[in-house]
This record gives C-alpha cells, sequence and structure tokens, in this order.
C-alpha cells in the first residue's frame, strides 16, 4: 500500500495524475508536463516532495562520521549551510546523492525517496557509538517553490525576508507554531525555495503558497515535469546517472569528493580509479535531427556500440532531443558526433558542455 | 472523456472510421492520448507501407515515453496526416477530428473484432 502525502487529497480533487513512485502516491502531472515545466521556467510553480527522505546524524562523531561515509569533506560547511555529496561504497560506487545541512544538533541529510531506507541501514551499520542517526522522513512533509517569481511568493507566505538566503543555505523559523526549514535549494536550475516541515503543517503552507503565488501565476507542477526540468540542467537522477555500479569520477562529479580530508568508504577504490583515468564517462548530448532519446537506447559510433543513454527528452524549452549517457572514454570529447540507436534507425548527436539550457 | 459514437475500437486504443468500403481512418483515442501525455513527436509511416493488424506500425512520443500504435486492421497505407510532422499536439487537442494519423487501405475490410463506442466506453470503465 503506497503512503499517501499530507496533500493527497489536494492533488486528487485537483484531477492530477497520481503515481507510485518509491512506496509514496505522488502527483505525476496536473495538466500537462510542458505547461507545468514552463510554468516553472518563466513563472513559479509549487510541488509536492514528501516522499523524499531525510534522516539526522547527530552527536559528538557526526562529523567525522560524515566524512568516512560521504565523499565530500562536511568540515567545510558552516553553520546554516547545506553541502551536495555523495554516499560511495567500497568500490567507490554511489549509494546515493544527498544533501547535508549543517543544523545546530549536527547534520540534517536530505536523501532520494527510492534510497531512503538503504540509506539508513548503511549509516547505522556504519555509525560510530557517539554518532546517533535517526530517520525523520515519515515525519517530515516538504514543499518546494522554483521559478523566477519564488522569492516573492516564499517571503509572502512566510511573512518573512528570504532576499538575503544565499543558495544552498537554509534558516529554521517559526510558521503557525511549527518550526520549518526554509532553503535556497531546488532541482529545477531556477531559483527557489524548499521547506521542511512536520506533515500537518504542510496543508496549511501549501494553501498559503497557492494563494500568495496566484498573482504571480503559480502552478502545481508534478514529478513529470520535475524530470525534464532537471534534466535541462543536466542535474543527475539517481537510478538513471548514478547507481551503485558507476563511480562519482565517472559521473563528472569530482569536485565532490575531497580525497585529502582523509579516509572514507570507496577512497582506495576511487583513488585507483582517478590515477588509472576512468573507462567510461558520463556525456550530455543534443540530437542534430529529429527523435527523443530515452533511458536504454544505445550510444554507437561507426556502427559499434559505445554506450547507452541513461535519460533523454525533447527539451520543452529547446524542442530538440537531449540526453546524457555513459560513453567509452575516447569518444567522450565534447565536440564530438555520437549517433543514438532509436527503433532502429541511428540519429546523429553532438557531445555538449555545460545545461542544455542556460538562464539569462 | 469522449468516446465518440459512430466509430470502432480496439482494445490498444486505436478508433477507426470506416470512410468507403475498404478504406478505414485510424487514430488513437482520448482515453489514450490523456494517459500519455503530451505528445510531441510522431513517427509517421510511408505511404504505401503494408501494415498488419495487431502490429505497430507508428510510435507516438510524449513526455514521459514512447509508445506504440498497433494497427487495427491490416492492409495498405493510402494517407498520413502531415499535419502531424510539425503538430503533433493535434493528437492532444482532437483525436478524432484534426489529429487522425492515417488511413488504410484493406483489400478484405474485416472490423468485426473491433469494439462498438457503448462496448469500449465499458472497457475503459475496466481498465
Amino acid at each position: 500500500m503506497a503512503v499517501k502525502t499530507p496533500l493527497y487529497e489536494w492533488h486528487t480533487s485537483l484531477g492530477a495524475k497520481m503515481t507510485e513512485f518509491a512506496g509514496f502516491m505522488m502527483p505525476l502531472q496536473y495538466t500537462s508536463i510542458t505547461a507545468e515545466h514552463q510554468t516553472v521556467r518563466t513563472q513559479v510553480g509549487i510541488f509536492d516532495l514528501t516522499h523524499m527522505g531525510e534522516i539526522l546524524v547527530a552527536g559528538r562523531q557526526a562529523e567525522q562520521f560524515l566524512n568516512y561515509v560521504a565523499t565530500n569533506n562536511v568540515s567545510n560547511l558552516t553553520p546554516g549551510a547545506i553541502q551536495y555529496t555523495l554516499l560511495t561504497n567500497e568500490n567507490g560506487g554511489v549509494i546515493d546523492d544527498i544533501l547535508v545541512y549543517r543544523v545546530p544538533e549536527g547534520f540534517y541529510l536530505v536523501v532520494n525517496a527510492a534510497n531512503t531506507e538503504k540509506d539508513y541501514q548503511w549509516l547505522l551499520r556504519h555509525a560510530p557509538e557517539e554518532a546517533v542517526v535517526t530517520n525523520l522522513s515519515s515525519e517530515t512533509a516538504l514543499i518546494a517553490v522554483q521559478g523566477p517569481d519564488s522569492l516573492p511568493v516564499a517571503e509572502k507566505a512566510l511573512d518573512t525576508q528570504l532576499a538575503d538566503l544565499p543558495y544552498y543555505h537554509f534558516v529554521d523559523q517559526m510558521y503557525r507554531g511549527e518550526r520549518i526549514r526554509v532553503s535556497r535549494t531546488g532541482y529545477t536550475g531556477e531559483d527557489g525555495f524548499e521547506f521542511y516541515m512536520p506533515l500537518h503543517t504542510a496543508p496549511l503552507l501549501w494553501e498559503e503558497l497557492i494563494a500568495v503565488g496566484r498573482p504571480y501565476g503559480i502552478q502545481p507542477v508534478g514529478l513529470g515535469a520535475r524530470d525534464t526540468l532537471r534534466l535541462e540542467m543536466r542535474m543527475p537522477l539517481y537510478g538513471n546517472e548514478l547507481t551503485e555500479d558507476l563511480t562519482p569520477l565517472e559521473a563528472g562529479l569530482g569536485r565532490f569528493v575531497d580525497f585529502d580530508k582523509g579516509d572514507f568508504i570507496g577512497r582506495n577504490a576511487l583513488l585507483e580509479q582517478k590515477a588509472a583515468g576512468v573507462s567510461r564517462r558520463l556525456v550530455g548530448f543534443v540530437l542534430k535531427e529529429k527523435g527523443i532519446p530515452r533511458h536504454g537506447y544505445s550510444i554507437v559510433k561507426e556502427g559499434k556500440i559505445i554506450g547507452h543513454v541513461t535519460s533523454g527528452t525533447l527539451s520543452p524549452t529547446l524542442k530538440i532531443g537531449i540526453g546524457m549517457g555513459y560513453v567509452d572514454s575516447p569518444h567522450a570529447k565534447v565536440g564530438s558526433m555520437i549517433e543514438i540507436q532509436i527503433r532502429g534507425q541511428t540519429v546523429p548527436a553532438e557531445i555538449v558542455k555545460g545545461r542544455f539550457v542556460t538562464k539569462k | 472523456m469522449e468516446v465518440r459514437k459512430g466509430l470502432l475500437y480496439s482494445k490498444e486504443h486505436e478508433w477507426v472510421q470506416e470512410i468507403s468500403d475498404s478504406v478505414v481512418r485510424v487514430g488513437i483515442t482520448e482515453y489514450a492520448q490523456d494517459q500519455l501525455g503530451d505528445i510531441v513527436y510522431i513517427e509517421l509511416p510511408e505511404i504505401d507501407a503494408e501494415v498488419a493488424k495487431g502490429e505497430s506500425f507508428t510510435v507516438v512520443e510524449s513526455v514521459k515515453a514512447a509508445s506504440d500504435v498497433y494497427a487495427p486492421v491490416s492492409g495498405t497505407v493510402v494517407a498520413v496526416n502531415e499535419k502531424l510532422e510539425d503538430n503533433p499536439e493535434l493528437i492532444n487537442e482532437s483525436p478524432y477530428d484534426e489529429g487522425w494519423i492515417v488511413e488504410i487501405k484493406c483489400d478484405e475490410l474485416d472490423l468485426s473484432d473491433l469494439m462498438t463506442a457503448e462496448e469500449y466506453a465499458r472497457y475503459i470503465e475496466e481498465v
């Protein structure tokens, strides 16, 4: 039986198409993926992301422990700051990509919904005596507003000033008698905020955001558009671009791996891989002709399979096929031409650098 | 969800309209386009292509996924809706009219195992 978020009734009464994702009934789309996508690029969208996992790591050894299980260096985090990091296994394979918030009690981890239980068990298994790991997921709701107009909407709803909150920082504040966590983060490439709160607060804040957002054209946005939005920004999705068989180095996330901080799980394997050079690499590509790349399609060059597509779509902004995929390293150069195999035909594509859609 | 009277329907959510003794027009139903979501691309068959009943003859792609469209009859493609090349969203907006996909000429028109509008309406209630 899939879990219903506190906003479930709200979604279904709006006629959202619901889908089961990571054990939760979540809205896939309300009206149309492309319309919702456009709303976030040009105005402001609101998302129910309650399926995401939240895990608190507290205690005297919390910092040391997190530096041992995650690749980035949490000691660099100042209070109120947030860091992107990866949990890796002994082989350097990615267990999850997560956000770490430095909170007064220790560290607040935001993890992928499908990995919440796996991450929690992994952390419990490796935690020293003086690091306390608590899974807060089932008591935490998450709502996001994303888009160029998200600042005034968030400020009005919370009746506070948020303009000075830097990207990848958060602040805790009271809302209707509850402490909620407000962070300037997101998965769309737009300015935006994410709000963590007790379950019963979610409908109150949701309705308030919708009410104050109305003049800005706020619309609810489902998981369908969340995927196309992140893909245009070339953000990796766990399960597609990241798996336990792929390393942060292969995924081009080496800047989130700190080899100098001391030992961590996977360090030796990653050091070895770094010295030897990776044999495959994550690339982004755009199709040069009509067609839509999809997860699992082969990437070929001169008749030989050189890799596979991990994510692809027709970019709602650019109206062309875009995608990411792993290719053998010799073929991963920016500017080189590859072909995507789509139903027996090959469609030429070019490997490109950086985000597919750049913001003004 | 409109199920248009007078058309015949397949279990794979195609509609069939008899336009002469041997030619049918084919599209996908309102229900099918709603399930797919925004259609952003269609790979139309060539004129004169042979299609076999029950086999995929074209692919429609929504933002989320690529889906086969199955031929409800066997025959030869005699017309394709070229407007869909540049405006595949016509399938979403007008699945029974502007969003028709192909016309197929059949040597022997056999529509016996297709559903009536009433039967199809019940069918989608149950799925």
